[in-house]
């Protein structure tokens, strides 16, 4: 029956006679479509130019036009080399050793060239020291074919040439010799023999000449607390695998602290083996990706860091250190304290601080201790920037003092505080010459702009450590008319001898001994102490560890009492580098500018790190819209009286109350492409040289668009993602109870998800097949296998706005998970708890929030290569399909871009190429010149648009390893292959290789008892598989 | 489905053609072929010069000596024609000084005579080769072939001359008096047909015989009663839809297969000349293919790793063929295509070094794999050992390369379904072997079984 009910969407339409609703319901446009304004005016109609026939004759000539140039294929040319290079066999990869050494980053690095290209760089497994590669090294080649680059010399912005700047600087030099005028070098870190030599020989002819070395993030504090104890400017070195606890106060040294490369031995204490794994304790205020790989985190500010610091050491040296740090801390600290005194020598203590007495202290603890990951016998040499020698150039520089200053690999103009000063300076200057191999914030205000060569161009060697040396030689010849500053020096001293000439005899007669220069520069590393890294430093000198401790007793007690008596006022800025972006020297590298921050997720930017409290006090928001971006406010920061506005806000779960980050790196404008200039200015916060700022933050108005590529931030007890344990029950209780296999219901019985299956198995018992292992406890989620993916697959850039719309291309992602709880266990627990679906839903709610302190956890994920994919079944045209082998194969072109794969992929891996993102003007990166797309690997399809694309298992590089063995006859051995990420991961995180060979690395792994796969209760039989994380929570 | 190939049956229709065509020519030119020897008969009749025996001498000179000399042109050394009177004239040198030199000029050069060094010096410091093992008298009859005057070519290259414009008139008048010859009988046939007609109009006229033309008037045209017939226009349309979507299909499935693209070169290879006429071995100059994925167009400098000496093209030992001078391939053409290859890569022939003065050669690329695919040459050529001749077709036959096979997917997977694989002596194939061969109880296993066929082996 009818019902009589009336419904009304409106109050007035209640009202029968109301015009507008009779109006409304009768007609579906309410207003008149304006038809007439196109099509009513006949006058303009007859007027136009283009009537109907024309218009059919265009689309008809059109089509035919596309159809029958489609059918024509076009004339390619093929031209071979006059005369072909020995060395170089079209197709066929070389690879040279060699090294980066640009003042921040510096690794011994193997360089894959293609036809004389260099595309690819890889670690050099031969170095002892500084083999490991990082995200922007590993990008660092694409930075050679950067198109913004200087290509000649410039005298105040016009081009001259190189004869012209040699001869004016040369005269001008040679005037200022006898002025009584400094000539000053202001340069990056070298740690290189032959540049000390070269830089002294300059001195003997000029003997006003001053070198100051300067690095845009100081580890000053560091260097002249070791000067202070060892006599030498340098840095302790730490051989983290050799310690059963590491306590770290502020120190992010997984990522860039006193010049990184610490990672590969955390991990290797890391894994558990025998029931042990090492211990880390971290004390930090901004989230770090060393805070997030502890397994106990205390959120600090860096003031309540220096007191804790001060605590500690009284606690270990047994004299009473008042402080007033809560009682909560210095409970931890008794804890700490107490784990030190049982680990002995095997503990270990590094800070960050940026603190003379800090640094000061940590050494004494770690002498104290007489710890074995504690090495001064061979100090590291790869920061030796002297901020007083900085500060008083510049004020020579005004003071008119400085006749001549050349500056090479720094950027003082965007890097100094004060800037500003520097550029009152260097007015006065008589002559100035910047190298640089972009034109950027200096090279505008000095006189002559000297383009200098990519370390890939150039020639170098570099001392590491002490006895540990490797050389850098060129892999290309010069793109452009460019210069390295060693050659330049050579010439303006009157020398004809090339710099090769001039390493090659520092080398033969003081560092090689007897070895060969030949096979040195082959290996591209040399070590005079041999095995260093394994046995022989054990043992500091303990006469002078006593002496030491004896002798400065005084000047360290008041060390720990400054530490103990700190103070501070208001919010503590803490100015950090972030992994992607380091100082920011290769702020123009799309592929660094893409790479998501391990931690906040965040690409193309810098922000204000804060924490939820805090954000909740100040009025900030983070907040995700409806095409799924994220949204911050802004803040107005202010230091010192330096403001900056419009930082963006992001809340970070397990920053320190009243505590706030912002990274180095971004914000930089001149010489860049427009899309590339992101983010905002941190040097001109950075007052003396000091990380750790006072700052006043203000709400300004406005809202950020973040481009960050993952916004779900908890795991939520989803324990079957990332499954994790602590080391007493890793220990102690059978691996089914730590690492559940799921159970499904079959005739309803319960039974392991891994025993059913859908599809029918497929014979992989012959030949290869590939597995991946990927250990969540040797990953530090550093991120050198994204960008090794990026570079290996040509992945495109597809720039913030696309990222922002998830979009972004990446293969290979690590996802960062936050623990709602205080811990994940905690969160399996009370997911475990809910009762009825009114508690599941508010509680589901509640753990979306992340805790203040959470557990982190980092997970790569890249295509899972399911022996049963779902992705395989629903493919309409079959462009995806399985291998025998173990990969799961994608056809670009036989792909018409349904997507139905990428909504049937349980872990969401599959990339749609959205757009052409080669040749378009819309996506104006490395792929959009021609010096681009140099970078290309010729192994790999470049995608075009509307396909899908994905992980391959690198299978251009196990195809290349296969034919390689077929060629030549033999089996392959375990290790052959590789992936790029595998390659690149030199924490011994991913594994790769042939699980059908027994004897494998790989397929040891696989039998091991963490073992898992990820959603194992989908049935897919993945060939990547992970390790369960197991955790230090051992207190006692 | 299966794919339709129109190209091949047009080959075919054209190859009948040409075949008949051939025939015929080959019929009227075989009487052309007059082989003129020259060479042996001139040689015999010089003289044998003083002291020497020059038709020895000649073999000598080419065995040992022709690598780097020539008798009238500097090479690597210095040109030789008369070289022992010059040297007796210009510099004093006697026949004694000449033994020593060849038998061991690296030790005359050691030993600081002042003539060895000078031509030491001058020819880029490229030490001669010692002949030890040649005896006075074998220098004596190279020298007397030195010293004989030169062959007088001028004969034999205007009959050559003559005779290809005597074969390329004839080839046309052939073919003229054939069309003429047709043409001349189509009339006549139409002639006959006319008068027959005639004839009999006139004997139907004779004999009163109606020609029904009327009736004819009356009955339906063809094409009216065919439109009325509604079943049959059904049936048509059907039929003429069906065979031109058949006809379209073939076509469009032939787009962007050049099967016999065969572009004209910025310098004229002749690959017949080369692995064929001289037996060149393939990967002598496309090296790159036993290593890796690209077979590699040979740089300039591996061209005249030869073509150093040889600098001028001689011509098959009877000559140049009819068909060659027909197209214009005459040994002065051939001798100027080196010349372009000179140009190329910066070599003076003169003064027999590089000026540096390069320019690369830009050749057009036949076989254009699309990108999507990955072919690897090396996969084929070292560890197939599939000859070269499988994909790329007589080569040694072709004058002009062209694309011999279609490079087609469809193509690829037929030989990897079919072809068979030489696992043998091979260590990385023993266990995959040993496993697979008991899995499909075969001995022998195609690329197929051995995962050939799988997608992402040739596309990533």
């Amino acid at each position: 029956m009818a019902s009589n009910k009336r419904y009304w969407k409106n109050e007035a339409e209640l009202n029968p006679n109301d015009s507008i609703v009779q109006k409304l319901s009768e007609n579906e446009f309410p207003e008149e479509i304006p038809v007439d304004e196109f099509l009513g005016d006949k006058q303009n109609l007859s007027d136009s130019k283009t009537n109907r026939r024309d218009f059919l004759k265009y689309v008809g000539f059109s089509t035919a036009a596309a159809s029958l140039a489609a059918c024509e294929g076009p004339v390619i040319k093929s031209i071979p080399y006059v005369v072909q290079p020995e060395q170089i066999i079209p197709g066929v990869a070389n690879y040279y050793a060699t090294t980066i050494a640009n003042g921040f980053d510096f690794a011994s690095v193997l360089i894959k060239t293609r036809e004389g290209r260099p595309i690819k760089v890889e670690s050099n497994k031969d170095a002892l020291v500084g083999g490991s590669t990082n995200a922007r090294i590993q990008a660092s080649v694409l930075s050679l074919y950067d198109s913004t680059r200087l290509q000649g010399p410039l005298e105040n912005g016009e081009p001259i040439e190189w004869v012209v700047l040699d001869a004016t600087v040369k005269a001008k030099l040679a005037a200022l010799k006898d002025s009584g005028k400094q000539i000053a070098f202001l340069t990056q870190t070298y740690a290189s023999p032959s540049t000390s030599r070269l830089i002294n020989d300059f001195k003997a002819s000029y003997p006003n000449t001053k070198h100051i070395a300067y690095d845009a993030i100081s580890e000053d504090a560091a260097l002249t607390a070791f000067e202070m104890k060892y006599g030498e400017r340098a840095l302790a070195d730490y051989h983290l695998e050799k310690a059963d606890l590491i306590v770290s106060f502020g120190a992010d040294f997984l990522a860039d602290w006193q010049g990184g490369g610490y990672d590969s031995g955390y991990s290797k204490g890391r894994v558990p083996k025998e029931g042990k794994m090492s211990r880390h304790v971290q004390f930090e205020s901004n989230m770090s990706l060393t805070g997030a790989n502890a397994d106990k985190r205390v959120p600090l500010s860096p003031s309540s860091q220096k007191k804790a610091l001060a605590a500690l050491f009284g606690k270990l040296n047994n004299s009473n250190v008042s402080t007033d740090l809560p009682e909560t801390v210095n409970n931890t600290i008794d804890q700490v304290a107490a784990q030190i005194r049982k680990a002995g020598s095997k503990a270990v203590v590094v800070t960050g601080i940026d603190d003379v007495n800090a640094q000061m202290v940590t050494l004494a603890i770690n002498e104290m201790l007489n710890s074995t990951a504690f090495d001064t016998e061979a100090p590291k040499y790869i920061r030796q920037g002297d901020t007083k020698a900085v500060n008083q150039l510049i004020a020579d520089m005004k003071s008119g003092a400085v006749g001549a200053l050349i500056m090479d690999g720094v950027n003082p103009m965007y890097t100094l505080p004060n800037a500003l000063d520097f550029a009152e300076g260097i007015q006065k200057v008589y002559v100035s010459v910047a190298f640089s191999t972009n034109w950027n914030e200096t090279t505008e205000v000095t006189q002559f702009s000297a383009a200098a060569n990519h370390f890939l161009e150039s020639w170098g060697d570099t001392q590491f450590k002490m006895g540990h040396f490797s050389l850098m030689q060129p892999t290309i010849k010069e793109l452009f008319d460019t210069r390295q500053f060693q050659q330049a020096l050579l010439s303006w001293m009157g020398s004809e001898q090339s710099y090769y000439d001039y390493i090659k005899e520092t080398w033969t007669t003081s560092i090689l001994g007897d070895a060969s220069w030949n096979k040195a520069l082959h290996d591209g590393v040399f070590s005079s102490i041999a095995g260093s890294t394994e046995e022989g430093t054990v043992i500091p000198s303990q006469e002078g560890s006593e002496n030491a401790s004896g002798t400065d007793m005084t000047p360290l007690t008041s060390a720990v009492q400054n530490l103990a008596s700190t103070t501070s006022e208001g919010m503590e800025l803490v100015l950090y580098s972030k992994v992607g972006m380091g100082d920011g020297q290769q702020a123009n590298n799309p592929w660094l500018q893409e790479f998501p921050d391990p931690i906040t997720r965040v690409t193309w930017d810098n922000y204000l790190t804060i924490s939820k409290a805090d954000a909740s006090a100040l009025g900030f928001v983070n907040e995700n819209v409806a095409n799924g971006g994220l949204d911050g406010s802004y803040a107005k920061i202010t230091v010192n009286g330096v403001s900056i506005d419009k930082v963006p806000v992001l809340i970070q779960p397990g920053q320190a109350r009243n505590t706030a980050g912002l990274s180095f790196g971004f914000g930089r404008q001149v010489g860049m492409k427009e899309e590339m200039q992101t983010g905002v200015n941190a040097y001109t916060l950075y007052n003396g040289f000091n990380a750790t700022q006072s700052v006043m933050v203000e709400k300004s108005t406005g809202m950020h668009e973040f481009a960050c590529i993952q916004l779900h931030n908890t795991l939520m007890g989803r324990g079957e993602i990332i499954k994790e344990t602590t080391l007493e029950i890793f220990n102690t209780k059978d691996h089914h109870e730590w690492n559940h296999v799921p159970q499904v219901s079959l005739n309803h019985q319960e039974v392991p998800a891994t025993s059913v299956d859908l599809w029918d198995s497929f014979d992989r018992s012959i030949g290869h097949h590939f597995n991946m292992s990927i250990d969540l406890n040797a990953c530090t989620g550093c991120g050198a296998c994204v960008v090794a993916c990026h570079a290996e697959n040509n992945i495109p850039v597809v720039g913030k706005s696309e990222v922002r719309k998830s979009r972004d291309m990446h293969w290979l992602r690590i996802d960062r998970y936050y623990s709602s709880e205080d811990t994940f266990g905690d969160d399996n627990i009370k997911k475990d708890e809910f009762s009825g679906a009114f508690d599941s839903k508010s509680g589901f709610e509640e753990m979306e929030i992340s805790a203040e302190n959470p557990q982190v956890a980092f997970q790569p994920v890249m295509c899972q290569h399911c022996n049963h994919a779902p992705c395989e079944t629903v493919c309409p045209v079959a462009a995806t399909s399985h291998s025998r082998q173990g990969q799961n194969h994608m056809a670009y072109n036989r792909c018409v871009g349904t997507r139905y794969c990428a909504n049937n992929c349980p872990y969401k891996v599959r990339r749609f190429n959205w757009f052409l993102y080669n040749n378009n003007d819309e996506f104006d990166f490395h792929m959009n010149n021609d010096l681009g797309k140099m970078v290309i690997n010729p192994d790999v399809t470049v995608r075009s648009r509307g396909v899908i694309e994905k992980c391959s298992l690198c299978i251009q590089m196990t195809q290349k390893t296969i034919l390689d063995a077929k060629r030549e006859g033999r089996s392959i051995k375990d290790g052959e292959f590789q992936t790029a990420c595998s390659n690149a991961c030199s924490n011994g995180a991913i594994v790769f290789g042939d699980i059908n060979d027994t004897e494998s690395q790989v397929a040891a792994l696989k039998e091991e008892d963490r073992m898992y796969h990820l959603l194992e209760a989908v049935g897919t039989k993945p060939n990547v598989f992970y390790h369960v994380k197991v955790r230090n929570t051992n207190e006692a | 489905m299966k794919k339709v190939l129109y190209r091949p049956q047009i080959y075919n229709i054209f190859g009948i053609h040409l075949v008949v065509l051939l025939l015929f020519t080959n019929f009227l030119l075989a009487q052309d072929l007059t082989p003129p020897a020259e060479g042996d008969v001139q040689a015999t009749t010089e003289a044998v010069v003083a002291g020497g025996d020059v038709v020895k001498g000649k073999q000598l000179f080419n065995q040992n000596c022709a690598a780097c000399h020539s008798l009238n042109r500097k090479m690597t050394g210095p040109a030789l024609a008369n070289v022992e009177t010059r040297l007796a004239e210009d510099e004093g040198l006697d026949k004694e000084w000449l033994y020593a030199w060849i038998k061991n000029s690296p030790a005359m050069i050691s030993s600081g005579d002042a003539y060895g060094v000078k031509i030491y010096n001058e020819y880029n410091q490229a030490a001669m080769t010692a002949f030890p093992t040649l005896s006075n008298e074998d220098v004596d009859n190279i020298l007397a072939y030195t010293a004989a005057p030169p062959p007088a070519p001028v004969q034999s290259a205007t009959a050559v001359g003559d005779a290809a414009t005597a074969t390329s008139g004839s080839t046309g008048i052939t073919n003229e008096i054939i069309l003429g010859a047709l043409v001349l009988v189509f009339g006549l046939l139409v002639m006959m047909l006319i008068l027959v007609n005639i004839t009999l109009r006139r004997i139907a006229e004779a004999n009163n015989v109606v020609v029904e033309k009327a009736k004819a008037k009356k009955r339906l045209p063809l094409w009216k009663a065919f439109a009325q017939n509604q079943f049959l226009v059904l049936v048509f349309s059907i039929f003429l839809l069906l065979g031109s979507a058949y006809y379209a299909y073939g076509w469009m499935m032939q787009l962007g297969i050049d099967q016999g693209y065969e572009p004209i070169q910025p310098i004229h290879y002749s690959h017949k000349i080369h692995a064929g006429d001289n037996k060149i071995e393939c990967k002598y100059c496309h090296s790159s293919s036993r290593v890796s994925k690209h077979s590699g167009i040979p740089a300039l400098n591996v061209c005249m790793n030869c073509h150093k000496s040889i600098y001028e093209y001689k011509g098959n030992p009877e000559g140049p063929s009819a068909e060659d001078l027909a197209n214009g391939y005459t040994n002065e053409f051939y001798t100027g295509e080196i010349k372009k290859l000179y140009k190329a890569v910066g070599w003076d022939e003169e003064d027999q070094n590089y000026t540096g003065e390069s320019q690369p050669v830009e050749w057009v690329r036949i076989h254009n794999l699309p990108d999507l695919a990955y072919f690897n040459h090396s996969q084929h050529v070292s560890v197939a050992g599939i000859e070269c001749q499988t994909c790329h077709g007589p080569v040694e036959e072709m004058e002009i390369m062209y694309q011999y096979s279609p490079l087609t997917m469809g193509w690829c997977i037929n030989c990897h379904r079919e072809t068979n694989v030489n696992l043998e002596d091979n260590a990385y194939y023993e266990k995959i072997h040993e496993a697979l061969s008991k899995k499909y109880g075969v001995e022998k296993l195609t690329a197929a079984q051995l995962g050939g066929l799988e997608c992402g082996k040739c596309h990533y």
